[in-house]
């Protein structure tokens, strides 16, 4: 750790892991419900779950990606961040607006906006955070050392929370909510957090790989123009059947599609700037999950995206279960994944040790990597004959349900996998002290 | 390549696109902004029982078992065309008699079938809650979905 005030991070990374676990094991009861529906029918209803199973994954990811920033930007500008204290201010402030949420949801107070259901005075809490962390944030790199990952980085997160400001308009027309709700959602995922993914990507190749910082900001640049000039138009994928006119049929199908191209751009720089590198960084397991989150991120978001953004096919899986299919492995790889690299490159800084936990960690990626492909493919699946039984036939969906309780008992078993999974990562982050295999001898080169 | 494309005009492009872009797209949602409140949701009128409707669909967090117009949870069943589905669409007293009668016989209590909930609801907010859904399923959503099964 080269600037003292870098350890503010390390709080922020473990509240977040702190809300991951809580996260998988929400999914892995709502999956649960899915198999079993009369589990907790009363007391706590498949909607409370799943508002705590989807809030705390965003949640989570938002304070990663403010530890990212914490960690990243001193070195970065070459300097303290600007107030330590305030980092701490906002780390309390989200802490107690997300206890908060949680504990109102189970007492049954909570909007009705999906995503979106936190307690105004939560939304609030969120927003002054939000203003604080800019502020110190920016007052940190105004004046320091510029840096095409700071410029890209910050201004991912000014234009994220500025986004931020959709989740208070909520127009009584429905058609309108459902518009200016995608402002917050898909804004998010598919526009403003892939700045900061690219961002964050490419901090985490100049250190693994010890690749030419031109060459990376050069990268960057390109691969955020390419994420907005395809996202924000894009936006019209989610404006084919909620009231908008006809036209978005045709701006979101193409657009949306060129959407594909940032994802595919990351994963070919996280590749090529590996392969150029010269530098063999000890911290293998920071590698794999940055390589692993560029691959799977370009999987879930570009391919199984593209699957269903066709407004010709969008017509037919519309909320079914390829969406949910979609989701989970779009968010797991762009997001989850960039974020446990993160994690994993920086934990060991920050604690001040020899990067000690490789296998475990290693194990952990795949694990969860592999539980989160399962689960893909089993709702890829059910969304199939969902789509067909449901949107074609005309069978009526609680009868189709009915037909597909073998895919939701797959999908729970690969839940299992992954909620072991994000524990062994957790364990190998907090617990381990040393590497629990010991490497081989170093051997030469074979003839 | 390398030479054409430098890093300050990656960074040049990327600004000047990124701008034309959003002033487009604010264009185009200004001129949706009108299309829905002028024609594709203009069928029935906006009135305080579909707002008051559309709160009570909120404070009970419904869309995170059900879908609306395709958005939501996939847990339950399609409910942006329940009235069409219903045969309630026209006559907004049998909407509500249908729907005070589901919603008062829930939760069913089968074993292995899916809970909904029971919530509590006057009779006027229940109102309210029909017309909401009345609401919805007048709007013009480009023929989605393909039938009624939704
Ligand atoms: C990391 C980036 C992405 C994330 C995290 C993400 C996540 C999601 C989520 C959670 C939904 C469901 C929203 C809801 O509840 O209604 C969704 C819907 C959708 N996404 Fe993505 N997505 C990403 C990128 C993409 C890309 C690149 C495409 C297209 C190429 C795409 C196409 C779609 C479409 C068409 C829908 C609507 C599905 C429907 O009609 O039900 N997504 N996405
Ligand atoms: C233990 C593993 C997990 C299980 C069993 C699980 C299960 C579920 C279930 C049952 C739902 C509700 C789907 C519905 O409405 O019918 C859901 C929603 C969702 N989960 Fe998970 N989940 C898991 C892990 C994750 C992870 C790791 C992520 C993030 C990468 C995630 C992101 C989401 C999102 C974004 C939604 C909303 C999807 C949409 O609206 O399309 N889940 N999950
Ligand atoms: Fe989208």
């Amino acid at each position: 750790m080269k600037y003292q005030s870098q350890k503010v991070a390390y709080a922020y990374f473990l509240v977040a892991m702190g809300l991951f676990a809580i996260q998988v094991m929400g999914g892995l009861l709502a999956g649960w419900v899915y198999i079993s529906p009369n589990t907790l029918s009363v007391l706590v209803p498949f909607n409370v779950i799943r508002m705590i199973h989807t809030n705390a994954l965003i949640v989570w990811l938002l304070l990663g990606f403010f530890g990212a920033a914490y960690y990243l930007v001193p070195e970065e500008s070459e300097r303290e961040i600007f107030s330590v204290k305030l980092a701490y201010l906002q780390l309390i402030i989200l802490v107690v607006g997300t206890l908060g949420a949680v504990g109102s949801y189970l007492i049954g107070i909570h909007g009705g906006r999906e995503f979106l259901e936190q307690p105004l005075w939560v939304k609030l809490g969120i927003l002054v955070a939000a203003v604080i962390f800019l502020v110190n944030i920016s007052l940190t790199v105004l004046a320091g050392k510029k840096t095409a990952i700071t410029n890209i980085l910050l201004m991912g997160l000014w234009l994220l929370s500025l986004l931020w400001i959709f989740a208070f308009i909520n127009p009584d027309n429905l058609s309108l909510d459902k518009m200016y709700w995608w402002f917050v959602v898909h804004l998010w995922v598919e526009a403003t957090w892939e700045l900061v993914m690219a961002a964050i990507l490419g901090f985490l190749m100049l250190k693994l790989t010890g690749v030419d910082r031109e060459v990376i900001e050069k990268w960057l640049y390109v691969i955020v123009a390419t994420a907005l000039f395809s996202g924000i138009l894009g936006t019209g994928h989610h404006f084919f059947w909620i009231g908008t006119p006809s036209y978005w049929q045709w701006v979101g199908s193409i657009f949306s599609t060129f959407e594909v191209v940032p994802f595919f751009a990351m994963m070919s720089f996280a590749f090529i700037m590996v392969w150029k590198g010269r530098r063999n960084h000890p911290n293998k397991a920071a590698l794999l999950w940055s390589l692993g989150a560029s691959t799977v991120a370009f999987f879930g978001a570009g391919v199984w995206g593209f699957l269903h953004t066709l407004h010709g096919v969008n017509y037919y899986t519309h909320g079914t279960q390829i969406t949910a299919a979609h989701g989970h492995l779009s968010f797991y790889g762009a997001y989850v994944a960039l974020n446990l690299a993160m994690f994993t490159y920086a934990m060991p800084v920050l604690r001040n040790r020899a990067p000690y936990n490789q296998v475990l960690n290693m194990v952990s990626f795949w694990l969860m990597t592999g539980g989160m492909a399962f689960m893909t493919f089993t709702l890829t699946f059910a969304g199939t004959i969902q789509t067909h039984m449901q949107r074609i036939v005309g069978d009526y969906y609680m009868d189709v349900q009915d037909q597909l309780g073998l895919f939701y008992i797959m999908r729970f078993g690969s839940g299992v996998a992954v909620v072991l999974g994000a524990l062994l990562f957790i364990y190998s982050m907090l617990v381990v002290r040393r590497e629990v295999v010991k490497p081989g001898p170093i051997a030469q080169p074979g003839e | 390549m390398s030479e054409i494309l430098t890093k300050s005009r990656a960074r040049n492009v990327f600004y000047g696109g990124s701008i034309f872009f959003v002033v487009v797209f604010v264009a185009l949602t200004v001129q949706s902004h009108y299309y829905i409140t002028n024609k594709s949701t203009a069928g029935m009128e906006l009135t305080d029982e579909v707002v008051l409707g559309k709160h009570v669909w909120e404070r009970h967090s419904c869309i995170n078992c059900h879908t609306l117009h395709g958005e939501g949870a996939y847990f339950a069943p399609e409910l942006g065309n329940v009235m069409t589905r219903w045969g309630a669409m026209d006559d907004p007293e049998l909407a509500y008699e249908i729907l005070d009668g589901w919603m008062k016989a829930q939760p069913s209590g089968i074993e292995g079938r899916r809970q909904m909930p029971y919530f509590e609801i006057t009779d006027e907010e229940m109102r309210g809650l029909a017309e909401f859904l009345r609401w919805a399923d007048q709007t013009d959503t480009q023929n989605w979905p393909p039938n009624d099964a939704g």
